[in-house]
């Protein structure tokens, strides 16, 4: 087992009061498997992303585990998390290919990445200019400022970078969704193959766009409002899917080959629930065509088929 | 180049729309940003303007809404040159040609309260209305972008969604009873569960008579939503014509490459090498697809001699070389 979440619950501190944006996560990831993180905005998906690996300033700890290989993390503890963070677990936060630092060639600005985590650049300077190769980059590129690189030269320099030190996990955030079609095709295959080259372990692609997660991921966990929905081997979710929620998620996406005239999409009506106060329960239910009195319990993320995980009272009824 | 009679009533006619920013410190070079560009738009119809980045697609819809000049070339709205209307004829052009665009909260005042853009059209457009005739007109007006105007009114623009404030401009743009809309990828922000009814309120808009600009980079949403479809690349045509012609028949290496790129969930990725370098400049003269092209035929005319555009079919044109 790559990565093993109990339970994790996160809130952000507002003026307000606290937001409830990750609740009671609990998953596995499983050696080599590249899980695609999806839902709409708002639902927690970057949360629990962030959650993982660093505490922003508002994000406060509430519960939960988080086992790598078996090790405890410290994931409530930012200042011991310095230890994990990018050798262990690495990140490629969304707009990360507009975060490098324009006053910096990238040559040097690498290089003081490496020193600051106290190794010598030298050590593995072999291996980057190797890795620069196989994402078809030229060398030069070193001597060149960001500003200079295109967007899909600077997802590929990112991703090189995050993944240096061969971290055992790897959370990619939107990485595509700022790309052209093409160049979004040839990053995601990129972040297969460096998986299948072994430069990380396991993976989560954060994305609000399932249909990339279909080319690329092994199993797909769906979130909606802070909470897991389901979880499962990606042809399940995308072509069984058991939550209602997956369900209309799934049946809203317009594919080629589908026209209005023909067949007329429909979306889910109704809005997610502001999470600063949840509805108690399952928070999917006043959008669910199926819900019933039960659904004012939470419902338990309960395993009903091998490695897939559904949290919904009625589905959990049929599958007893 | 369009045979004589074929779109009757035709609203929109781009004739070699040029257009040609001045670059570098001091403008001293030139990047055409949209290149002899000529297509028609026909009354009740709705034509996908598809393109990555910098292919000039936003670039086409500005000029459209008169939002910037064009370099050469003519636009007509209903057999008028747009180019050099002013004061009240410009106008009477905004009543019935509008624009809605991607990102809903930046077009949209933050400080004041989201309906004040209706009593702006109120002051604006409409002054001889009576208040209650028009609040009655705002109010039909958001029902009809399926909107609830109790839910909606005297609300601040974060007190809303994505999905609604769109819908809402969508209104503001119907309250001045037009018969065309630039829509700009005014659902690429929106989540997906949303998207999908702003996707058919343009459609049921259709059905209503307006003709509209869908201007997107999806092509998925391009096939479901359009009756004809515009591939551009550099500012060029590529590929144009009727949507389900060119998706289920593409011609062009560059509408092939989109199409096998876009990632589809019922269709796995065909492993094909593609060139992600953006390509440069392209080559000055000759097909502005050269660099990029993978087509194993191409030669030292596709070079030097830009294609034009020719039908291959009816309602199908390509420029290409070798089709």
């Amino acid at each position: 087992m790559s990565l093993s979440v109990e339970n994790l619950t996160v809130y952000y501190q507002t003026l307000q009061g606290q937001v409830r944006a990750l609740e009671d996560a609990s998953f596995n990831l499983a050696d080599g498997e590249i899980m695609g993180l999806a839902g709409e905005s708002g639902c927690g998906k970057t949360t629990l992303g962030f959650s993982l690996i660093y505490l922003t300033e508002r994000m406060r700890y509430i519960k939960g585990k988080v086992r790598l290989n078996g090790q405890e993390v410290p994931v409530w503890d930012n200042k011991k998390m310095d230890k994990y963070r990018y050798e262990d677990i690495s990140i490629i936060p969304q707009y990360a290919m507009s975060a490098m630092n324009p006053t910096k060639k990238i040559g040097k600005m690498v290089r003081d990445l490496i020193k600051g985590r106290g190794m010598k650049f030298e050590e593995i300077e072999s291996e980057f200019l190797r890795r620069i190769k196989l994402t078809k980059l030229s060398e030069d590129i070193l001597k060149m400022y960001p500003i200079e690189l295109s967007g899909g030269m600077k997802q590929r320099m990112v991703m090189v970078i995050s993944t240096l030190l061969n971290p055992e996990l790897l959370i990619a955030d939107e990485i595509t969704s700022a790309l052209d079609v093409s160049t979004q095709k040839a990053i995601a295959e990129m972040l297969v193959e460096f998986r299948d080259r072994q430069f990380l372990n396991s993976m989560i692609v954060i994305t609000h766009d399932i249909s990339i997660l279909s080319q690329i991921a092994d199993s797909i966990m769906v979130m909606y409002a802070g909470q897991l929905s389901e979880k499962g081997p990606k042809e399940k979710i995308i072509n069984a899917p058991l939550h209602p929620y997956t369900k209309l998620l799934i049946s809203s996406l317009p594919k080629i080959g589908i026209k209005i005239e023909e067949e007329k999409l429909s979306g889910i009506p109704g809005k997610p629930p502001l999470l600063l106060n949840p509805p108690v329960g399952c928070r999917f239910r006043d959008r669910c065509p199926v819900s019933f009195e039960k659904c004012k319990e939470v419902p338990p993320f309960v395993r009903v088929d091998e490695d897939h995980y559904v949290a919904c009272w009625k589905v959990a009824e049929e599958h007893v | 180049m369009w045979p004589a009679g074929r779109w009757p009533k035709n609203m929109f006619k781009l004739e070699n729309v040029s257009k040609v920013f001045k670059v570098g410190t001091f403008g001293g070079k030139e990047l055409v940003a949209v290149d002899r560009v000529s297509f028609e738009i026909a009354d009740g119809e709705i034509i996908a303007l598809i393109g990555e980045s910098g292919s000039g697609k936003t670039t086409i819809g500005k000029m459209i809404l008169r939002l910037i000049d064009i370099s050469s070339g003519s636009i007509l709205y209903r057999g008028k040159d747009i180019s050099g209307v002013k004061n009240d004829k410009l106008r009477e052009y905004y009543r019935n040609v509008q624009g809605v665009f991607q990102d809903p909260f930046s077009s949209i005042n933050p400080i004041f309260k989201a309906d004040r853009i209706f009593e702006t059209v109120h002051e604006e457009f409409f002054k001889k209305v009576p208040q209650a005739e028009w609040d009655e007109k705002v109010h039909q007006t958001l029902l009809r972008v399926g909107l609830n105007p109790e839910h909606i009114l005297n609300k601040y623009p974060h007190q809303l969604s994505g999905g609604q404030l769109q819908r809402f401009l969508i209104a503001r743009a119907l309250l001045l009873d037009i018969d065309f809309l630039v829509a700009d990828e005014v659902i690429s922000m929106l989540d997906a569960s949303t998207r999908i009814d702003v996707l058919n309120l343009l459609g049921e808009l259709r059905e209503l008579g307006l003709s509209i600009l869908f201007i997107t980079h999806d092509l998925s949403l391009g096939y479901y939503i359009s009756d004809r479809s515009v591939i551009l690349y550099k500012g060029r045509i590529a590929e144009m014509g009727e949507t389900q012609k060119i998706f289920n028949h593409p011609l062009h290496p560059y509408t092939q490459m989109l199409l096998e790129s876009v990632p589809q969930i019922d269709k796995a990725w065909e492993e094909e090498a593609i060139l992600i370098e953006d390509g440069g400049e392209g080559v000055a003269g000759g097909c502005v697809y050269y660099d990029r092209c993978l087509n194993p035929d191409k030669d030292q005319k596709c070079l030097h001699q830009p294609p034009e555009l020719v039908e291959v079919e009816p309602d199908h044109f390509v420029s290409c070389w070798h089709i």
